[in-house]
């Protein structure tokens, strides 16, 4: 357990060097959350402006939607950025060939992640409170289970995307940043999944998602923790790391058999 | 007991048998060179010897662990160097041996990476970006943390590829002494003969994935009547062109 730990501290440890000498690096971690934060932001500002809504609530719902969702994708691009640079550095055939263990990869990346998310998200939070009065706080208690769903769906979306980057290899990069932004509009972050066509709504209701984000309205506008919806979007989100777990071991075990992982980086 | 022990080893990509039914043993304390053209399965063997590629068929015991099921066992007690594979350019050489430190779990770290500083001159460098060294000065880092965890068994592969004459005499100096002073099992691909010549105690031949010939450098040299190993090389490889 302890050689374990060290090995995972390694992998970690490579990843504290990188960002700690990178000013850039800092910087892009809180850029598109703080960007997005204020381009939705004001957008739920003149929202509410504009309609005369004499309850705050519903620019609240959009403010929290924003830095919440962002705690998805943060994860997820937090995960795949962290294992691209492993390629882009050539640096994965040394660490194939070392005795980290790939579910201690895995582990490694998604503490790399983790840390990437919260230094990320911290100067957004605290915009949207100084600029906007929303405390994300005011979420209450549901608000740490809302993060820890969000924080599981972008990780499992982040084994699927290096799922395909063993599979296609370093061609499939885009996909580390595309990916979460593109099921954006099914996963419900802005308007409850009913808005959807209903063909598109049972693909929706998959979707962790639009759970955590029905559950994030129902505290905010009605003031209710809707624990059916929070026990969805767990119980879907161990379905998808499931499955993506699966995904990913049988993409590995492929890689070592046809030889992606000495030809991953070209 | 060998350090490494092959039997039967295949590999296939589509059509073309990259390794076709090789089999050899390397014993501990020795140097084997695998010797072959481009192509000729050298690189693909080590892959499979390092486990990071599964063979099609036939077995590899690594340290006395099969890699097919114990890899990690065996993983942790062996090291690998190619000039083709980089470490991390941003971090220093102390952070990227660090790093390689903690993957392959050696205790007392920093007293390990003091050691190999003064074994590699390395102490001038340790703060560098590893991007920012030159050539020789990266396959000196290359080699410490090749050598991080006292492997007792280490794939090189082409170590002096592209390195100037005094900075490649250096690493086999330096990787004699440490075969010397630990017993380790060195297997060394390389297209350098005189460097084969100096290192190997036993050579195995490869052309289109099979050994075609094997034996010490001065057994091979003398049965095929050249002068040196390079002339050896020349006639399998003219051979195989001819037969192929």
């Amino acid at each position: 357990m302890i050689a374990a730990l060290q090995r995972i501290w390694g992998l970690i440890y490579r990843h504290f060097c990188l960002y700690r000498r990178s000013w850039p690096r800092i910087v892009e971690l809180g850029y598109w959350p703080t960007l997005e934060l204020l381009i939705w932001g004001f957008t739920a500002e003149f929202v509410a402006h504009a309609q005369q809504h004499s309850d705050v609530s519903f620019g609240a719902a959009l403010i929290g939607g924003v830095l919440l969702w962002e705690v998805a994708l943060r994860a997820q691009i937090g995960v795949t950025i962290s294992f691209l640079e492993e390629i882009w550095s050539r640096n994965l055939g040394h660490i194939f060939v070392s005795p980290l263990r790939p579910r201690e990869l895995v582990i490694a990346l998604l503490g790399v992640s983790t840390m990437r998310t919260l230094i990320g998200l911290a100067p957004a939070v605290a915009l949207a409170a100084i600029l906007y009065g929303f405390n994300l706080l005011d979420l209450g208690p549901a608000l740490l289970l809302f993060v820890l769903a969000l924080f599981l769906m972008g990780w499992w979306m982040a084994l699927g995307v290096i799922s395909l980057l063993f599979r296609y290899g370093a061609s499939a990069e885009a996909l580390a940043w595309t990916l979460a932004f593109g099921i954006t509009p099914i996963a419900c972050v802005f308007y409850p999944v009913q808005v959807l066509p209903a063909w598109l709504q049972p693909v929706a209701f998959a979707l962790p998602a639009a759970h955590i984000f029905a559950g994030m309205r129902g505290v905010l506008l009605d003031h209710h923790v809707l624990w059916g919806e929070i026990a969805a979007s767990f119980g879907l989100n161990a379905i998808w790391m499931a499955l993506a777990v699966l995904i990913f071991a049988a993409q590995f075990r492929a890689a070592r058999r046809n030889g992606a992982l000495i030809s991953i980086g070209e | 007991m060998d350090a490494i022990a092959v039997q039967g080893l295949v590999k296939r990509f589509g059509a073309v048998r990259a390794v076709n039914d090789v089999s050899f043993v390397v014993p501990r304390g020795t140097t084997t060179g695998l010797l072959g053209g481009n192509g000729a399965g050298k690189t693909t063997t080590i892959s499979m010897l390092l486990g990071i590629l599964v063979p099609d068929a036939g077995s590899i015991t690594a340290l006395g662990h099969d890699m097919a099921r114990d890899r990690f066992a065996a993983l942790a007690r062996m090291n690998y160097s190619s000039p083709y594979v980089a470490l991390p350019m941003r971090l220093t050489v102390a952070e990227n041996l660090r790093v390689y430190g903690s993957l392959y779990n050696v205790p007392k770290l920093e007293a390990r990476i003091s050691r190999l500083a003064e074994e590699f001159a390395l102490g001038a460098l340790l703060n560098r970006p590893t991007g920012t060294l030159s050539s020789g000065q990266k396959t000196r880092v290359a080699l410490a943390k090749a050598l991080i965890n006292r492997p007792e068994l280490l794939l090189l592969d082409e170590p002096t590829a592209s390195l100037d004459p005094d900075t490649a005499d250096y690493v086999r100096s330096r990787l004699e002494a440490y075969r010397v002073e630990s017993g380790a099992a060195l297997l060394l691909a390389s297209h350098n003969m005189a460097e084969v010549e100096r290192l190997c105690s036993d050579v195995l031949m490869m052309k289109q994935g099979r050994i075609v010939d094997r034996g010490a450098p001065d057994a091979l040299i003398e049965r095929y009547g050249r002068n040196d190993l390079e002339a050896v090389f020349l006639a399998i490889a003219r051979a195989s062109e001819s037969t192929a």
